[in-house]
């Protein structure tokens, strides 16, 4: 090592080629640590993703279930209750995923719709001159958030579509029945005529009905994000410009049309990246449908696992399946928020 | 009284759409009301919940072991009450330096008309009913007797009985499943509230490190670290919880070498941490996009490592930013418990199907229910009310010129 030389009492910048920075020990160089910092981490998770992968195939192959596809072709010999395409027990396995995810889109599609709706009317009425509909926005959405959805789900099913009346004494509302049996709703019958729903030898028919599972689930899961879409609609309204309000009511308008026409379309670019988040986990909590009985995508994965013993692939389709749905919700809904952000000149 | 009319009628009955709106409310309000307590009051039955207090409690909890519970909840009794005396006795921006402040006696007489009215309502045997008011005299006076001599105590004193925390959940796991000279129970005979509150605060407790260095993984400048975070995060958030559990019940034991994989009980406490930890680190973030990108340059150029300057003037800021956030995932892992009950788990949902399947309480949906959502809605209510109370006490600007 060469001696160091004496400090120049003057030290410049310009001094500096002259007599060489000491280089730093290799652990502190900024160049190397990093590396060296991803290449632990890096080899660590490989380490313990190879550990895993190992014990996986050893273990599978130990019980005989490496993965293959092949199941998918044999005939399921269970029954969906209800199925929008096709279904019976003959049909292969693959069939019956497919019919369980079409049942969980259906679920989700409409669950989305009315939680939307219910959301905004009560994010709304939370803005409400009304001192009594305003609190009891605010009730309504500190006790739905604070309670379980699954235990929603099962108050639903259990305490209230199960124990709906049958027959004459079922709940008729004007096109809608709700019984023990099923909801029934007026539609388009035979012949596209308008049917409402009828009593024939004791038993209610409509053109549409819905079976008590799909009832109970829709309803909790829109009385539950409902909750939570009314809290992202609320803070989308408090984030517009009080005068906007002011300035409109000055023009003449209601608070109605206020609302409407001025304060909502502004506000939809602070709702719509939230009502995203709630969208996808709409979605999610679509799986706990396997509470009440509606045989949705995970349900039937549940019962196809119980039956070929196939997990790892099942839970591969899963997966799938729900991320699919997730990115999808996910594009559409980065579609709508590019709409609606204010352009700017 | 003048007054109150006056507000009623500008709340309720300023114009006729209100008017008539109001009344609809009403009526609506009342008849839904009166349905309820008809139906409280004459048609329910309560004995089911009555019956199964225990089970609900603790589930299957062999009873010559249940003192060991006791032991427990007295324990964390009286930590809870010499917790709050010494946060009293330390006045902070959020109040003066009163010891009973009016929020206080409040709670003390919410707390006492509990202890009085819930061992009546579930006609508790004497024993039991006595039991539960020596705990509720246990935390008044620990209470007291914090506020009374907490002002005394050195710095370290205080620092020192923070760790009573961590050092009492090793106790209790201790105390609850047996060891070190006390006969062990099974994960399997666990239940009831219990085990909610146990997978919940294990999952709790673990998902915290674990999200901070994913938050602090996602913001990384390193490409390694941040895709990998970044991969992680958003593979367990696309999935439902609920296929996450299935998977940990179905596949973990091919994962790990035969004879590794934890119990059931332990899979299921796993899962909810490694659930909870992808989207308590997405709260973490928010705190850490908020922390303005010159605090951690300043904190580099005093001379601060990296992880110094994390630990002391970055994560401070970011997660009283994030803390919200962060309650309200911790609230949502509390009811995601609920879960468990769908893998077989016997916990407070668990427990209530199995009373319900009994024949003796076929049909008594309605009461079980409502009681478990009484239960959650307290605690989840009561969690919500405390990180507001903390946000307050961290608050930096109530601060009056704090030197």
């Amino acid at each position: 090592m060469a001696p160091v030389p004496p400090a120049d009492p003057t030290p410049s910048p310009l001094s500096a080629p002259k007599r060489p920075a000491p280089k730093p020990p290799w652990w502190r160089d900024r160049r190397i640590v990093p590396w060296v910092v991803q290449a632990v981490v890096g080899l660590l998770v490989l380490l313990l993703i190879a550990f895993l992968l190992g014990n996986l195939i050893r273990n599978l192959t130990a019980a005989g279930l490496l993965l293959s596809w092949r199941w998918l072709q044999q005939p399921a010999g269970f029954d969906i209750s209800e199925s929008v395409i096709p279904f019976n027990a003959q049909l292969p396995y693959w069939r019956a995923l497919a019919a369980g995810l079409v049942n969980t889109i259906r679920a989700v599609l409409v669950g989305l719709v009315g939680a939307t709706l219910l959301g905004t009317l009560v994010g709304m009425a939370s803005f409400s001159h009304n001192g009594l509909l305003r609190r009891l926005a605010r009730v309504y959405v500190e006790v739905v958030r604070n309670i379980p959805l699954l235990l929603q789900l099962v108050f639903w099913y259990f305490v209230v579509f199960l124990t709906l009346p049958n027959g004459l004494a079922a709940i008729q509302l004007p096109g809608v029945v709700l019984a023990k049996s099923g909801l029934y709703i007026a539609g388009f019958g035979e012949g596209l005529r308008w049917m409402g729903p009828t009593l024939v030898n004791g038993v209610w028919q409509a053109p549409v009905r819905l079976s008590v599972e799909f009832g109970a689930l829709l309803t909790g899961l829109i009385v539950y994000s409902g909750a939570f879409i009314a809290e992202v609609v609320r803070g989308g309204i408090a984030a517009v410009p009080k005068g906007q309000w002011e300035a409109a009511s000055s023009l003449g308008l209601s608070w109605f049309a206020t609302l409407r026409r001025i304060v909502l379309p502004q506000s939809l670019r602070v709702i719509v990246p939230g009502l995203n988040t709630q969208y996808i986990s709409l979605a999610k909590n679509s799986s706990l449908a396997v509470a009440v009985g509606y045989t949705d995508l995970y349900s039937v994965a549940e019962t196809t696992l119980n039956q070929t013993g196939r997990a790892v692939e099942v839970i591969l389709v899963l997966l799938a399946a729900y991320l699919t749905l997730d990115l999808l919700i996910s594009a559409l809904m980065n579609g709508l928020n590019h709409l609606v952000q204010i352009r700017e000149r | 009284m003048n007054s109150l009319l006056r507000r009623l009628r500008a709340e309720l009955f300023a114009t006729r759409t209100d008017t008539v709106l109001s009344l609809a409310l009403i009526t609506m309000l009342s008849l839904g009301a009166f349905g309820v307590l008809r139906w409280a009051l004459t048609q329910a039955q309560w004995t089911v919940v009555k019956v199964n207090s225990t089970l609900f409690a603790v589930g299957r909890y062999p009873v010559e072991q249940q003192w060991r519970l006791w032991l427990l909840t007295a324990l964390l009794v009286a930590a809870s009450g010499a917790t709050w005396g010494l946060l009293r006795a330390h006045p902070r921006p959020d109040r003066t330096g009163v010891l009973w402040p009016r929020n206080d006696r409040l709670a003390v007489g919410l707390l006492g008309l509990i202890a009085l009215a819930v061992p009546w309502a579930l006609e508790l045997s004497l024993a039991i009913a006595s039991r539960w008011w020596g705990l509720a005299v246990l935390l008044v006076l620990c209470r007291w007797l914090a506020g009374r001599f907490g002002p005394g105590l050195s710095p370290t004193g205080r620092r020192l009985a923070a760790l009573v925390w961590p050092l009492l959940y090793l106790v209790g796991m201790v105390l609850i499943s047996g060891g070190l000279g006390l006969v062990s129970v099974s994960p399997s005979e666990w239940g009831g509230l219990m085990l909610t509150l146990l997978a919940s605060s294990f999952a709790i407790l673990l998902c915290f490190p674990i999200g901070v260095l994913l938050a602090l993984g996602r913001r990384s400048d390193l490409p390694l670290l941040r895709w990998g975070s970044v991969l992680y995060i958003e593979f367990i958030r696309g999935a439902p919880l609920i296929t996450l559990l299935f998977l940990g019940q179905n596949i973990l034991g091919f994962l790990l070498p035969g004879g590794l994989a934890p119990d059931r009980v332990w899979r299921a406490a796993w899962v909810l941490t490694f659930f909870a930890a992808a989207y308590l680190a997405e709260a973490v973030r928010s705190g850490l996009a908020a922390v303005p990108r010159g605090q951690l340059e300043a904190a580099r150029s005093l001379g601060l490592s990296y992880p110094k300057a994390l630990q002391h003037v970055v994560l401070p800021q970011a997660l009283r930013v994030a803390l919200p956030a962060m309650v309200g995932q911790f609230i949502s892992l509390l009811q995601d418990t609920t879960l468990l009950s769908l893998i077989g788990l016997l916990e407070l949902l668990g427990t209530a199907r199995t009373v319900m399947a009994n024949p003796a309480f076929l049909g008594r949906n309605g009461e079980v229910y409502l009681t478990l959502a009484v239960l959650f809605w307290g605690c989840c209510a009561a969690l919500g009310l405390g990180s507001r109370a903390l946000e307050r006490r961290l608050d930096p600007h109530a601060v009056p010129s704090a030197t």
